[in-house]
């Protein structure tokens, strides 16, 4: 039942193959199994699970359901689950029970899918190798001694050792796609604007963005569907009609424009991993794809320009974690004064203070113009490269992450080496572009992953894009070893 | 641009984190490599571009002024550390 698809799996329960309760045991199970071993999961709900279960079966047999209904799912420990634990990643909100859903996990819940649990995450969303979460790293299923990249790793891993066939991410600057190339799953980062960021736990509010992983685009589509749209109760959320993603997934790609940036196939690339990807390009250019090489030429400033951006916004949203409405408080306080530091400065890990210091440095008096505002001013060129791109192409196409799973602890200690290995994603966020990442291809038995970009709005073209290579190819399917 | 151990302390004031004084070093030479890394934006000439600060330069929406919410005070209290009487308590503020 693990290796069955989201759509298999909803064939499966409407055809009473199996029932919701039965599904839902069977992860509940291999959740028990395998997550000592790869610590994806922060928090595991089964009493609610197989009562959401039960729930969905009355409705299957009442002829209610949706797609979803029954689908067993795993939220990122970012979202907002009422009467969950919700930690983000940190001893700051280990105690933490949110008072309401998140829109994403209230429309999921709606649809009728099973929630699992909660996933292990970088703490606050900050990082790229999910090492800097107080509840321990999370293991590559690929390669237990390697990261499974981050900030979404749990959420990944958990996909990618078939422990649920469906899970939600975030993604700031890549901690959807990053994860799901290290993973060997796919990852969708929505527009900016398309999902609902209410209930969803802020890291840098101009960049954040929530959405599916899974193994497959196919089931990506069914669960953006139910996540996207308009909600009045996030400020920055686009009124825009939502399309049926299901539709046109089978659109062939014959003439297709796909642009390759020069700036993605240069030094820093490992080798190993550029030959799957031009492999992958092949596999688009047999089914009638127009591949061009193009220029994105502010590509080297995004890593500059998100570090100043995403922290400074960080360092914003991290300011409500005061020890005074909620979340962790430190002992005896000896003044107010007291209560915010320790609170503070026991709450947060080293990364997480390090990035609310620099936030803080590039937005105080005398640096906030040379920094903040000139970082702005450098992202409007960096969108404007894309904009300028896409009047040539439809998608553009590159690796997902300059190399595969490196070990953990490699990058830990410098914290400069780990922003570089953001250097395709970063940019996607910055301009607030949708982007999906697939598995294509095994470099040292390491997945690597295909980024594909889209035009604003653009997730059916993604979508379509994604699923026409897993309609030609078998690699979505590949699982890692000893998940059987 | 590289900082030096009264930057950091400053720094963390500001953001109301106590650090650890043996911390500081390490402070120092991450953020200077981080602030080195961010020098680059100073090679491009931005005299003319307008800073963005949404990815479709869309503005506050705005709605109606009616209440819409209902008191949910004593539900979201639950986290509270510590509070009474529907009040949060913290330690004395004023002298």
């Amino acid at each position: 039942m693990h290796n069955l698809s989201i759509w298999q799996l909803a064939e499966g329960l409407r055809t009473k193959k199996f029932s919701p309760r039965e599904l839902t045991e069977h992860f509940l199970t291999r959740i028990e199994h395998f997550n000592e071993l790869l610590n994806c999961f922060i928090t595991t709900t089964s009493d609610g699970a197989l009562a959401a279960a039960d729930a969905a079966d009355k409705r299957i047999r009442a002829g209610d359901g949706v797609p979803l209904t029954g689908i067993p799912i795993v939220h990122k420990d970012i979202f907002c689950t009422e009467g969950v634990k919700t930690s983000c990643g940190s001893r700051m909100l280990d105690n933490f029970i949110a008072p309401y859903d998140a829109t994403s996990v209230a429309r999921l819940k709606q649809a009728g899918a099973v929630m699992l649990g909660k996933t292990n995450m970088d703490e606050f969303a900050m990082g790229s190798s999910n090492e800097t979460s107080y509840y321990g790293a999370v293991k590559n299923p690929w390669d237990i001694e390697r990261v499974p990249g981050g900030s979404s790793g749990g959420s990944a891993a958990a996909v990618a050792a078939r422990l649920t066939p469906a899970a939600t991410g975030t993604d700031t600057g890549g901690s959807i796609r990053q994860p799901a190339s290290l993973c060997g799953i796919t990852g969708l980062k929505p527009t900016y604007g398309r999902v609902s960021r209410y209930g969803m736990i802020a890291f840098a509010s101009s960049l954040d963005q929530g959405g599916p992983m899974a193994c497959t685009a196919e089931d990506c589509a069914l669960l953006l569907q139910v996540m996207a749209g308009f909600d009045p109760c996030d400020s920055t959320s686009i009124e825009r009609a939502v399309p049926d993603y299901t539709a046109g997934l089978d659109q062939p790609l014959k003439g297709l424009r796909i642009g390759l940036p020069r700036e993605y196939f240069a030094e820093g690339l490992n080798e190993g991993v550029g030959s799957v990807i031009e492999e992958a390009i092949a596999t688009y250019r047999s089914l009638g794809c127009k591949i061009t090489e193009i220029s994105l030429p502010n590509t080297n400033l995004a890593v500059p320009v998100y570090y100043v951006v995403a922290p400074a916004e960080f360092s914003s949203n991290l300011a409500r974690y005061d020890g005074v409405r909620y979340g962790y408080r430190c002992e005896d306080p000896k003044d107010l004064l007291d209560l915010y530091k320790r609170s503070r400065g026991e709450g947060f890990g080293p990364e997480v203070k390090r990035r609310i210091m620099i936030g803080t440095y590039v937005l105080s008096a005398g640096y906030y113009d040379a920094y903040y505002l000139k970082a702005q001013q450098v992202r409007r060129l960096i969108s404007d490269d894309f904009k300028q791109a896409f009047e040539n192409v439809d998608v553009i196409m590159g690796p997902t992450s300059p190399s595969t799973a490196f070990k953990l602890g490699e990058k830990a200690a410098d914290p400069v080496q780990m922003y570089l290995s953001d250097i395709y994603t970063i940019a996607v966020n910055l301009a607030g572009l949708p982007g999906i990442s697939i598995p294509v291809g095994l470099h040292q038995n390491l997945p690597v992953g295909l980024q594909i970009i889209a035009n604003h709005f653009d997730e059916s073209r993604l979508l379509n894009v994604a699923h026409r290579f897993q309609q030609e190819t078998a690699w979505h399917a590949r699982a890692p070893d000893g998940v059987e | 641009m590289s900082l030096n151990s009264e930057d950091i302390k400053k720094i963390a004031h500001l953001a109301r984190l106590q650090i650890d004084e043996e911390d500081i070093p390490g402070y120092v030479r991450n953020l200077s490599e981080i602030l080195a890394l961010v020098e680059q934006m100073n090679y491009v000439n931005t005299s003319d571009v307008h800073p963005m600060a949404h990815p479709q330069d869309v503005s506050q929406r705005l709605r109606a002024d009616k209440i819409t919410e209902t008191d949910q005070r004593a539900h979201f209290q639950e986290n509270a550390p510590l509070a009474a009487a529907g009040l949060y308590l913290v330690p004395k503020v004023i002298e």
